[in-house]
């Protein structure tokens, strides 16, 4: 029976997590569009989301675009296409590669300083507080979050974009001795901005949505002192990422 | 509901009129916790309602249904005659601006510092900076803490973070002020200074002020009515002189500080019950 039981709840549970998520959702839509707009506070957000990720986005995707020159060229090299590898980089990075890991990086670092934030205000009786001085929360905290995160990742992946081929061609050119011309060349060749890059600009911008309101919807309803604010943590960034990572199949299938 | 089934008296009846906060036959519950169980009070405007009570009988829970930060499970709650759960978010916005409320442990915002705490509830209703200097200063003096504009929350003491809390939460001049356990955990001294402030701000707003607390010395000093709140339900309900000499046992209870009576009975009972519920 425990183990029906167990079942039972952790069905439930994922039911209340989404019903939440999409409530949260709609709050949030309602609440985006009533003045009073706080911009400085959506700036400050924006740096933390944005600027502040810079260096953990500059190195996760130039050390990316040199694992995956020195990969495929290893690989591409048995049939001799290695002239082909500027361009493989080039769309991994730009359709795939970028807009998840700076995602996944993203969640780690944002969300879940997001979700700690809002779960501290909730226990120590801050976002009552809140309320009680006649501010919606939802418009004070999670509007400027999230927007933000929308706003942020797509600059954050063009970066990563940029950053990602330059480390593929450092090593394909300096490293295995490619030719530089035709290297910059291949890897524009099969390039299309809009279908290429636009689809993951796309994508970095749900990403943002999701991973943002995952943490602030976490944070928010933190319940059970220090430890729960723990616990909001850690789950803001397991099922964060892996929201992430589910609806990037989601999104390239609707995008292709 | 019919009224609640009252030991000793009932509360005072609603005068539908004068009241500037009602509570209509509210019940809520947490799973199968029942906290309020059909309470009925109204408060007259500029009149002081102490709620006394035990603790974790749900006063801090009580007080949370007259802002509208938690909604029952059925009655009603008026603000000024509006029933506060029938308005939209927007509206609810406004009847809460009505409001000055002041937390447990202060719940100061710990990001900024203590002027921008209280300035905030000035800020976000777009007045002036220069008007927002000035009247954080008179708050901050009304609670007899001048220099402390610059720190944080976190180098605060107890009492200080209260009355830091006092200030933000009078920083907009609200019609009604709730004070939670407004001297819980704090020396005697300090206890007592808090109860001046609240006169003092009872004076100078003009305001219906309802507090919780434990403190009986406390509620005789700030309250122009003292309740006592057991089970969810409120047990007794009249002026401090007449509260402290009533022989309900319940109250003798609770003012002479009693471990045996009819409140440790209950909730021997209850904790009982709990223990079956939980098997």
């Amino acid at each position: 029976m425990r183990f029906f039981e167990a079942i039972g709840q952790t069905i439930l549970r994922i039911f209340e997590e989404f019903g939440r998520f999409f409530q949260m959702l709609g709050r949030m839509a309602a609440w985006m569009v009533r003045p009073p707009y706080d911009l400085p506070e959506l700036l400050r957000q924006m740096v933390r989301v944005g600027f502040d990720s810079i260096p953990v986005v500059l190195l996760t995707t130039l050390f990316t675009g040199m694992v995956l020159a020195l990969q495929t060229f290893n690989g591409f090299a048995r049939f001799h296409a290695e002239n082909l590898v500027g361009s493989v980089v080039a769309l991994s990075l730009t359709r795939e590669l970028a807009p998840v890991l700076v995602a996944l990086m993203v969640t780690g670092r944002v969300g879940s300083a997001m979700a700690a934030e809002l779960g501290s205000m909730r226990v120590t009786e801050q976002i009552d507080a809140l309320t009680a001085l006649g501010t919606e929360p939802v418009q004070y905290l999670i509007v400027p979050r999230v927007v933000a995160a929308i706003l942020m990742m797509p600059l954050l992946v063009i970066i990563g974009d940029v950053v990602g081929m330059y480390g593929g061609y450092l090593v394909a050119v300096q490293l295995l001795g490619a030719n530089p011309v035709s290297y910059v060349d291949n890897s524009f060749q099969f390039l299309h901005v809009k279908e290429d890059v636009v689809s993951g600009l796309i994508k970095a911008a749900c990403f943002g949505l999701i991973f943002a309101m995952t943490a602030c919807v976490r944070g928010y309803y933190t319940t059970g002192g220090a430890e729960g604010v723990g616990r909001s943590t850690t789950r803001a960034v397991v099922s964060g990422s892996l929201s992430v990572l589910v609806a990037d199949f989601f999104l390239t299938k609707l995008l292709y | 509901m019919s009224a609640p089934a009252e030991k000793a008296r009932p509360p005072a009846p609603a005068a539908e009129s004068h009241s500037k906060l009602e509570v209509r036959d509210v019940h809520k519950s947490f799973g199968p916790k029942v906290v309020l169980d059909g309470i009925s009070f109204s408060v007259a405007e500029g009149e002081s309602l102490v709620i006394l009570g035990p603790s974790g009988t749900g006063k801090s829970v009580l007080l949370k249904h007259l802002i509208g930060l938690l909604e029952p499970d059925s009655g009603t709650v008026l603000v000024d005659g509006q029933d506060f759960w029938a308005l939209d978010a927007v509206e609810q916005g406004q009847v809460r601006k009505k409001f000055g409320m002041s937390f447990q442990e202060g719940a100061l915002f710990d990001s900024m510092s203590v002027f921008d705490n209280v300035a905030f509830p000035l800020r976000r209703s777009g007045r002036k900076p220069s008007e927002v200097r000035e009247r954080v200063k008179e708050c901050l003096d009304i609670v007899h803490l001048p220099d402390v504009s610059e720190k944080r929350p976190s180098e605060l003491s107890g009492g200080m973070r209260r009355r830091v809390g006092f200030a933000r939460a009078i920083a907009h001049q609200p019609e009604i002020l709730l004070f939670d356990e407004p001297n819980t955990g704090l020396d005697p001294i300090m206890t007592e200074i808090i109860d001046e402030v609240i006169l003092e701000m009872r004076e100078r707003l003009e305001a219906t002020i309802v507090t919780i607390t434990h403190h009986v010395a406390s509620a005789q000093k700030i309250g122009d009515r003292v309740a006592l709140l057991f089970g969810g339900k409120i047990l007794y309900d009249a002026p401090p002189e007449e509260f402290l000499r009533a022989k309900d046992p319940a109250v003798r209870q609770f003012v002479e500080g009693n471990a045996q009576g009819p409140l440790t009975v209950e909730d021997e009972r209850l904790s009982r019950n709990r223990v079956k519920e939980g098997a």
